[in-house]
């Protein structure tokens, strides 16, 4: 039997032999943490897509109006920030590049048709969609801060010229929309991979579903010695 | 005789405001019906060859908008405010320059405030319906009760006029009204009626372009031969001119733009990215959900359930 060197489990990763077998994915806190991103960031597409087209002004009301959406848009990023690096470091080790993932992007448009995934690499804990996801949303949130901070007038207007305000307020909503295309994939992937939105909630998701995505992941837990 | 363009006293008696929202041209964030009839365009002009510096304007501008700029410090020079704020809506901008030419000093003083473009910045940038409006005579207003206080008017602007007041618990935008509150009663702006040497005239353009053109034919007879109107077409004109004894230098009166344009950046920002932001959005949640409907639910079978149990017990799934 070979050995395997586990390089992306997560504390808390177990299997839990049964019928059926179930393997602990998300710590109680790691959930917590995500879904306070998952919030932050809906509060922050609704606030700002509010004030990027004239014809979504209408969001502002789930915050009782325009001045709240933009008084509280720019304190949710700085949460959402904090909260998406908190998962950040908890992942990144996780979310390095394997070998297979250069095969796995190769070859992952005809498993977006067929989601015949037994022609796939085997892989580990994140596939390189995920991985890429999670570094773009890494970038795209340093320079949303950035951008953010930089036409944040209520603290900061005397810090830019009107001339770099303006850049930036592009740049922000240019990042933003990216982001948020990010988003759409991670979501439709989820509820495209059923049984995925369970390692959310629950913290756990079926044998069968660690066999089928990260069976790299699964081989990890049980032949590394650590489940 | 009496000068052409003497502002009339108030008529205190049933006053006809002539001034509403059936006038509108633009407005922020939203869309206006055309109106059914236009108003003649009215302009402010200010003869910069003919202002003293005496400051009544700006007297007269706080005390009709009620406001009160702060007692403020000498920094070497009559500036006082230093800069426009969001209660001192126009401030006169005092430079001393050298003509080259001539090598005289000339005291050069600029009324700064709103310009009332023709093609409004501050309204294009506006994310907040109704905040900024324009009326069909050139009037480009701030409705106060629409603003968020965002400061988009101030990236907007190509003439860094807007001032955000953080004063109050909830920040708004102010500038130069134009006195649309008088003008909407027959009557011209505070700082026209003010000014003592009829350097600031207000009336219809074509009367004020009429008027700038006598002045500038006056002031080449007296040597000025780039005097000039300033009526910059970039923001398709403005409803506040001056004349300039230096019109091909705008710029040496405290940087007057040469040429002001709504900023590329922001034409692209609240242009076309406004409609590509929004259908990278839509077209991307459509292709996903296009995806779920034709490949269908990539679902775990029972055979990787089993799988899964022969590989935890040690089997060879």
């Amino acid at each position: 039997m070979t050995t395997i060197t586990p390089y992306d489990v997560q504390p808390g990763d177990k299997v839990n032999r049964g019928d059926p077998v179930t393997v602990d994915r998300h710590t109680p806190f790691v959930r917590v943490n995500h879904w306070t991103t998952a919030i932050t960031l809906i509060l922050l597409t609704l606030s700002g897509l509010a004030l990027f087209h004239p014809s979504l002004f209408f969001l502002t009301d789930v915050f009782g109006g325009g001045e709240n959406a933009r008084a509280l848009h720019p304190w949710l990023g700085v949460l959402m920030f904090v909260s998406f690096y908190g998962l950040f470091f908890r992942f990144w080790r996780a979310c390095q590049f394997a070998a297979e993932d250069g095969r796995w992007l190769v070859k992952m448009p005809s498993f977006m048709v067929s989601g015949d995934e037994e022609k796939m690499p085997e892989v580990g804990r994140f596939n390189a969609g995920q991985k890429m996801f999670f570094w773009a949303m890494a970038f795209m949130l340093i320079v949303m801060l950035v951008t953010g901070l930089g036409i944040w007038d209520q603290y900061f207007f005397p810090y830019t010229t009107i001339e770099a305000k303006r850049i930036l307020v592009l740049l922000h909503s240019i990042f933003a929309i990216l982001a948020i295309c990010g988003v759409i994939v991670h979501v439709s992937m989820v509820i495209w991979e059923r049984g995925t939105l369970q390692a959310m909630t629950r913290g756990h998701v079926t044998g069968g579903w660690a066999w089928k995505h990260h069976r790299k992941w699964l081989r990890e837990l049980v032949l590394g010695g650590r489940s | 005789m009496a000068f052409e363009f003497e502002l009339p006293n108030p008529n205190t008696q049933n006053p006809q405001v002539s001034l509403s929202d059936a006038d509108l041209v633009r407005r922020s964030a939203s869309s206006v019906p055309e109106p059914a009839k236009k108003l003649t365009p009215v302009a402010k002009l200010i003869d910069v060859s003919k202002c003293i510096g005496c400051k009544a304007c700006q007297s007269a501008c706080l005390e009709w908008n009620d406001k009160r700029a702060e007692v403020g410090i000498n920094v070497g020079s009559y500036d006082n405010p230093t800069d426009l704020t969001p209660e001192m809506f126009t401030v006169m901008r005092f430079t001393e320059w050298v003509n080259p030419e001539s090598q005289q000093l000339e005291w050069l003083i600029r009324k700064d405030g709103c310009m009332h473009c023709e093609d409004p910045g501050c309204l294009k940038a506006c994310p907040a319906p109704g905040a900024i409006v324009q009326y069909s005579n050139g009037i480009v207003d701030f409705v106060h009760e629409n603003c968020i206080g965002c400061g988009y008017c101030v990236r907007g602007c190509p003439f860094n006029i807007p001032r955000i007041s953080r004063v109050e618990d909830k920040p708004k935008a102010y500038k130069c009204t134009l006195c649309s509150d008088r003008i909407a009663v027959g009557q011209g702006p505070a700082c026209a009626k003010a000014c003592p040497t009829h350097a600031i005239v207000f009336g219809t353009k074509d009367e004020m372009k009429k008027h700038a053109e006598a002045r500038i034919e006056d002031l080449k007879s007296r040597g000025y031969k780039n005097a000039g109107l300033y009526d910059p077409p970039g923001v398709s004109g403005t409803h506040v001119m001056y004349v300039l004894h230096h019109a091909d230098k705008p710029e040496i009166y405290a940087n007057l733009p040469k040429d002001p344009k709504i900023s590329t950046v922001v034409e692209i920002w609240k242009g076309l990215f406004k409609y590509a932001g929004l259908a990278a959005i839509g077209g991307l949640a459509a292709i996903s959900a296009l995806h779920q409907v034709v490949s269908g639910a990539n679902r775990v079978s029972r055979t990787d359930e089993e799988k899964a149990k022969r590989l935890t017990e040690g089997g060879n799934p």
